[in-house]
């Protein structure tokens, strides 16, 4: 049993990965000042990249506006018109009159609803063409950053930042910048004309807007923050729910549906009670705007009525005041939104671009080129390994090489870092120290593509698109015709499985499509690495599923493949890797024993203990099972 | 396959015939009818208990409509009776002004009650009727569940309950608008019935305009939602397989794609922004036009004295309101479409028929009960005329460990799945503890039936959560024992928190193996008279499968087993094994008597595999050829 000591602890690849992963990016809940600044500035470059458009944007806005503005001074024109005030009674003119005011009123309208149109539109395009740009780059960014960005970003948060945080930037000119150039002509044309035409009442009707400016910003403000945890709460929600109808066999097995219905209804008032303090929140605000409003208008009317009484003024100037108030009312609400936009744009921005700008840690050396593969050696020199953040490294002095048409078994106990030679070879990660070199070229003197061209990795837990079989299998070379497809499939010994499905290959597999058994989807992959012929194919653990029947015949059908490539096996079944020309034995990252299955076996190490505990022959085997 | 060469080389330049990236589910139909009494009485069902609070609230919204209303008149009653030349009246502004003061205080009563009853009623359904479903799905029959997937029920549960809120918060908004409508049109026609008929002349423009913009519009719109969803499928699906389309070298081909997918949803984006803002001059001109009606018809009329002047003013401030209700209850018929599609939905999920519940009469199963399972005669199947068991019958005597073995479909696990009630047997009897399942109550079967399923499911939450989910009243000592026991306790103590480590999402964190001890020790908490147990069939290392084995006779010890066995130590070490193939028993016996009578399990046993899982379907059905020629 000395064999077995190495296992303890039991520490698997699977919790170090979750140890080794932090929370990057979910937790930048406020920017600070300066970054946010920098942010809001970045993105106005971004929309700067659209001139035209982002011109005729504010133009439109600054006309609209102006236009606006005119509609109460046209109405109030009108009243005084009608009153015969302006021509001195009725009369043919002043019919006229009524008539130009009219026209004129219906002519703004118009413009004003055309250069609305424009402002709305292009102000909304803007944002979509910044959106798509930057989606393109979030998305290429995301597909060349390196594994260890991967294990140490979660995919949710990734997820987040590519859908709502990239929202929040695109938003930010239609509801931040357009509001406020369309805020500043409203209010500050707005207020000059009033002013000037009466001061008081000028004051008067502009006294509601900056009560309602703050009250709206500070509501606007509080509903954020207790929207990201209304969220929060949601999700806890929502993750009970999907895990109990997941589970419910679970659930029912152990008759757990009290419990169940206990936690969802936990987890279902913390969000309804956070709900409820948001919709009274925003309602208190709602109502005292109108109020606000509202009270400013009858302190309008009531002095406003004191001056025309008095003679100071007309009706139609009063009537003037109130139209104006009208239309300044709703702007002036919305001023919370803009202020909600400008924070969020700079939290989200300041996010998505600290993934925008992360260096690519795994990238083309500046003078690579391309891999030229000849005899196919593959050699590794003295590697050691450290995972970014790691106490000790997971690999030291791993040196091997392996010749075209050979095959090296590697084994050993999890956590091992068997796994961790694997992602070395296609540059998944860099080697700490040592090299590894194909045909003699260092792997990081080469250019990626043809590296990962050259090295096929068939890994552990199969990631299948949602598409069919064939797009599947050909994901690597999407070109391929379908003999290959088929050749491929055959050797993977899952043609005839394919085949007996109603839709053969088209048949949709993945999350969405039809169900397949692990072993299918380890075939599946492996079909999926041979269409690329690498020269150097790794099955990363990656038959752990299948029967051992059926690796038998696919490393039969494999045979004539194999002659022209190195093929490395990671595994922890040892019928997997016995007929190996060389088998490495690796240990707390370093390879304790090497020699062939003979060799190892006679040697009496640690891989004859691994022997003895997997296949020693049946009337050996302890009894463990049973109450007999 | 002689086509295939090493040197054929495919044409790599042109757009790649077999790549797509991300996938489209046809989405659920969203717009029912506008209107289905049903659905509606289903859902009011739900409203009942707060149909108080809706009163009050359409009460409000009736005040706050007619002080909004109302304020134009005050207007037009303080210029005319206190301002109008040759009428200047003081003390008509003070009544007018306080008349304007009640009034916006009523109004700001009245707003803050509306929309706060509204919103939390809104609240507090959609939580009801989250809750009603979520129940309502934990005691539906398990052939249900085992049908539908787990994300078509999510969606039920939050996007349809969802858009059911917003049809009550709009439903409630609509009768203000409604009220508002009429009431502007009446006024208009009491102040003044010629003026008031030529302005609202330009109404029903609005409303043919609406009727013909609105289905175009629409499609426009959900053709936006729907490549949104696209595009932010592809973009998930990038994110979760990047590590294989880096490995396959795929990101210039994806990048390619994902920019069609993009591009798209840029194009449809601007059409239907395009849809959106047409109205918006269109409503402009309709509005100028009322005005300059009002101007010159209206105008007039105060010219030659027939109108005051501050009727005039009132049927200015009237028009700038006047398109508002048309456009929200244009746009509240989407959203009714919208909800009774929703409602539909939800409706079937709460119609699910329960078909396994506890009879009135039923027993609870006591913890005394001597601990046998039996099956007499059971024929049991999913789906009509394909049983999946046939006439099956066996009995586990209290304290014995009994092994089911047999190809995939040979019908173990359903075999199992009746032991606990999951489904009720066609015909034929299961007697736990001598009563028939039928007879007893679910739950108390329940905690006399532990189960043990092949894939250990964990939930979030804590180790010690996970291991105590069956008594949640067991103490921290009682679960560190039964980790030791079954040999978890060791690896728990090296997590970062030990047993209080968080597990991620299904225990993501742990290996499988580690979560198979996990949901032993779980079982071993329950404390339960019978063992109901699937074993793994994933290869696990070899350390942990040592583990795992001796686990296993800790759990055993003292119950009575039903195991699904895969691994032959497991087999062996049986009291008694039962073969089975196409849902009929076909040998039974202990190890020694099954390879004495050279069948089936001695074929299966004789192959030589360290388990039964690794034997391939083909072989078996090679080997069963074989069997029968000799």
């Amino acid at each position: 049993m000395s064999g077995l000591v190495w296992v303890f602890p039991l520490r698997t690849d699977a919790t170090s990965g979750a140890a080794k992963r932090g929370k990057s990016f979910v937790h930048v809940a406020e920017a600070s000042w300066g970054k946010g600044l920098s942010t809001l500035l970045r993105i106005v470059r971004l929309t700067l990249r659209h001139p035209w458009q982002v011109a005729i944007t504010i133009i439109s806005t600054f006309i609209a506006a102006t236009l606006q503005l005119f509609i109460p001074r046209l109405l109030g024109r009108a009243i005084d018109q009608a009153q015969g005030v302006l021509t001195a009674g009725a009369g043919p003119a002043a019919e006229h009159a009524l008539w130009n005011t009219a026209l004129t009123l219906l002519v703004v309208s118009i413009l004003r609803g055309l250069f609305t149109m424009a402002q709305n539109y292009y102000g909304e395009a803007v944002g979509h063409r910044t959106g798509y740009e930057l989606r393109l780059a979030f998305y290429e960014k995301i597909q060349r950053l390196s594994f260890s960005f991967h294990d140490r970003v979660h995919t949710g948060d990734l997820i987040t930042l590519g859908l709502l945080d990239l929202d929040g930037v695109r938003m930010f000119f239609s509801t931040g910048i357009l509001r406020v150039v369309l805020l500043g002509v409203l209010i500050g044309v707005g207020a000059y004309l009033l002013i000037s035409t009466d001061l008081v009442l000028g004051l008067l009707s502009l006294s509601f807007v900056p009560f309602v400016a703050w009250r709206s910003s500070v509501t606007q403000l509080a509903l954020r923050s207790t929207w990201l945890t209304l969220q929060e709460r949601l999700s806890v929600l929502s993750r009970v729910m999907d895990e109990n109808l997941g589970g419910i066999r679970v659930v029912r097995a152990f008759a757990a549906q009290r419990h169940e219905l206990e936690k969802f209804d936990r987890a279902k008032q913390d969000a309804l009670d956070l709900a409820n303090q948001r919709v009274g929140i925003r309602v208190s605000n709602t109502s005292a705007m109108n109020f606000s409003f509202l009270a400013a208008m009858g302190l309008v009317l009531w002095f406003g009525g004191q001056k025309v009484i008095a003679g100071q003024i007309s009706v139609g100037t009063l009537a003037q005041f109130l139209t104006f108030m009208t239309i300044l009312q709703m702007p002036v609400r919305q001023l919370g939104l803009m202020v909600n936009s400008f924070a969020r744009a700079s939290t989200c921005g300041t996010r998505l671009f600290e993934l925008l700008d992360t260096e690519l840690d795994i990238e083309d050396a500046p003078d690579a080129r391309d891999l030229v593969v000849t005899d196919g050696m593959l050699r590794f020199e003295d590697v050691g390994f450290r995972y970014a953040g790691a106490g000790r490294p997971t690999l030291s002095g791993i040196s091997f090489e392996a010749r075209s048409g050979q095959t090296i078994g590697i084994v050993g106990p999890p956590g091992s870092g068997k796994s961790t030679i694997a992602h070395l070879i296609p540059r998944f990660y860099d080697v700490t120290s040592g090299a590894i070199t194909i045909d003699g070229q260092d792997i990081s003197k080469v250019t990626l593509q043809s590296l990962r061209k050259a090295v096929g990795v068939v890994q552990q837990d199969a990631f299948l698109f949602t598409t069919s079989i064939e797009n599947n299998i050909a994901y690597g070379n999407p070109w391929a015709r379908e003999t290959r497809i088929g050749q491929a499939a055959e050797y993977a010994q899952l043609h005839n499985y394919i085949i007996g499905l109603p839709a053969g290959y088209t048949t949709v597999v993945g999350e969405r499509g039809a169900s397949l058994s692990g072993g299918q989807r380890q075939r599946l992959t492996i079909a999926r690495s041979l269409m690329l012929r690498p020269s150097v194919l790794v099955f990363d653990d990656s038959t752990a599923a299948i029967d051992a029947g059926t690796e038998q015949r696919i490393r039969a059908a494999m045979k004539r493949f194999a002659k022209d490539r190195v093929t490395l096996i990671i595994s922890h079944r040892l019928s997997s890797l016995m007929h190996a020309d060389q088998i490495l034995f690796v240990e707390g990252g370093r390879i304790v024993e090497r020699g062939t299955h003979e060799e190892l076996l006679a040697l009496g190490g640690r891989y004859r203990a691994l022997y003895d505990l997997q296949l020693r022959p049946d009337d050996d085997r302890p009894v463990v099972t049973g109450a007999a | 396959m002689s086509t295939h060469s090493g040197d054929e080389k495919e044409d790599t330049s042109g757009r790649p015939t077999k790549a797509v990236v991300g996938s489209h589910r046809d989405e659920e139909e969203v717009f029912g009818k506008a209107y289905d009494p049903r659905i509606v009485r289903r859902i009011w069902n739900f409203v009942k208990p707060y149909r108080g609070r809706i009163y009050i609230s359409v009460a409000a919204v009736l005040v706050f409509t007619l002080t909004q209303l109302a304020i134009p008149l005050v207007i037009r009653y303080a210029i005319d009776h206190g301002m109008a030349a040759g009428r200047l009246d003081r003390s008509v502004m003070i009544w007018a002004t306080g008349a304007f003061a009640t009034i916006i205080l009523i109004n700001y009563g009245a707003s803050y009650v509306q929309e706060s009853v509204v919103g939390k009623v809104a609240e507090n359904v959609l939580s009801d009727l989250r809750r009603a479903m979520f129940s309502h799905l934990q005691r539906v029959s398990l052939s249900f569940m085992d049908k539908t997937e787990v994300g078509r029920l999510m969606s039920r549960l939050q996007g349809d309950v969802n858009s059911m809120q917003e049809f009550l918060e709009t439903s409630v908004m609509s009768v203000g608008d409604i009220v508002l409508l009429f009431g502007i049109v009446s006024v208009l026609l009491w102040l003044d019935f010629r003026l008031g008929l030529l302005t609202l002349s330009t109404m029903p423009v609005l409303f043919i305009v609406r009727l013909f913009w609105l289905p175009r519009a629409k499609v426009a719109f959900m053709a936006a939602h729907e490549t949104n969803s696209i595009a932010n499928g592809a973009l998930a699906e990038g994110i979760h397989g990047v590590r294989t389309v880096q490995s396959l070298e795929r990101q210039h081909v994806n990048f390619d794609l994902y920019d069609e997918k993009v591009l798209a949803n840029l194009n449809v984006h601007l059409r239907s922004a395009r849809y959106a803002q047409v109205m918006v001059p269109i409503v402009d001109t309709l509005t100028g036009f009322a005005m300059a009606t009002v101007i010159v018809v209206g105008g007039s009329m105060v010219l030659s004295h027939s109108l005051d002047v501050g009727i005039m003013v009132a049927f200015l401030f009237y028009i700038q309101r006047f398109f508002d209700p048309i456009r929200s209850l244009t746009m509240q018929y989407s959203v009714m479409q919208r909800a009774m599609a929703s409602g539909q939905r939800i409706s079937e999920v709460l119609d699910v028929p329960v078909d396994v519940s506890d009879k009135d009469n039923a027993v609870k199963l006591s913890r005394d009960m001597d601990g046998t399972v039996e099956f007499r005669n059971v024929t049991f199947g999913y789906r009509q005329n394909l049983p999946v068991l046939k006439n099956v019958s066996f009995r586990v005597n209290p304290g014995e460990t009994v092994a089911l073995v047999g190809p995939t479909g040979s019908g173990k696990s359903s075999s199992m799945a009746l032991v606990h009630r999951f489904y009720d047997v066609w015909s034929g009897q299961v007697l736990v503890g001598g009563h028939d399942v039928r007879d007893l109550t679910q739950d108390s079967l329940g905690e006399q039936v532990a189960m043990v399923l092949q894939e250990p499911f964990l939930f979030s939450g804590t180790v010690l959560e996970n291991i105590r989910y069956h008594k949640t009243g067991a103490n921290r000592e009682e679960v560190v024992r039964a980790a030791l026991a079954v040999g978890a306790h060791d690896f728990i103590e090296n997590l970062p928190d030990g047993y209080d480590t968080e597990l991620e999402q299904r225990g993501g964190n742990l290996s499988l193996g580690q979560r198979q001890l996990i949901s032993f020790a779980r079982a071993l908490v329950a404390d339960a008279k019978i063992l109901v147990l699937d074993e793994a069939t994933a290869s696990i290392d070899s350390y942990t499968e040592m583990l795992i084995q001796k686990a296993l006779i800790k759990l055993l010890e003292g119950r009575t087993g039903l195991v699904i066995a895969h691994r032959l130590a497991t087999i062996r070490g049986a009291d008694r094994i039962i073969v089975l193939q196409n849902g009929e028993i076909v040998e039974s016996g202990n190890h020694e008597q099954l390879m004495a009578i050279k069948g089936l399990y001695a074929r299966l046993y004789n192959m030589n595999y360290a388990s039964f899982d690794d034997i391939s379907e083909e072989e078996m059905g090679m080997d069963a050829a074989v069997g029968k020629a000799t």
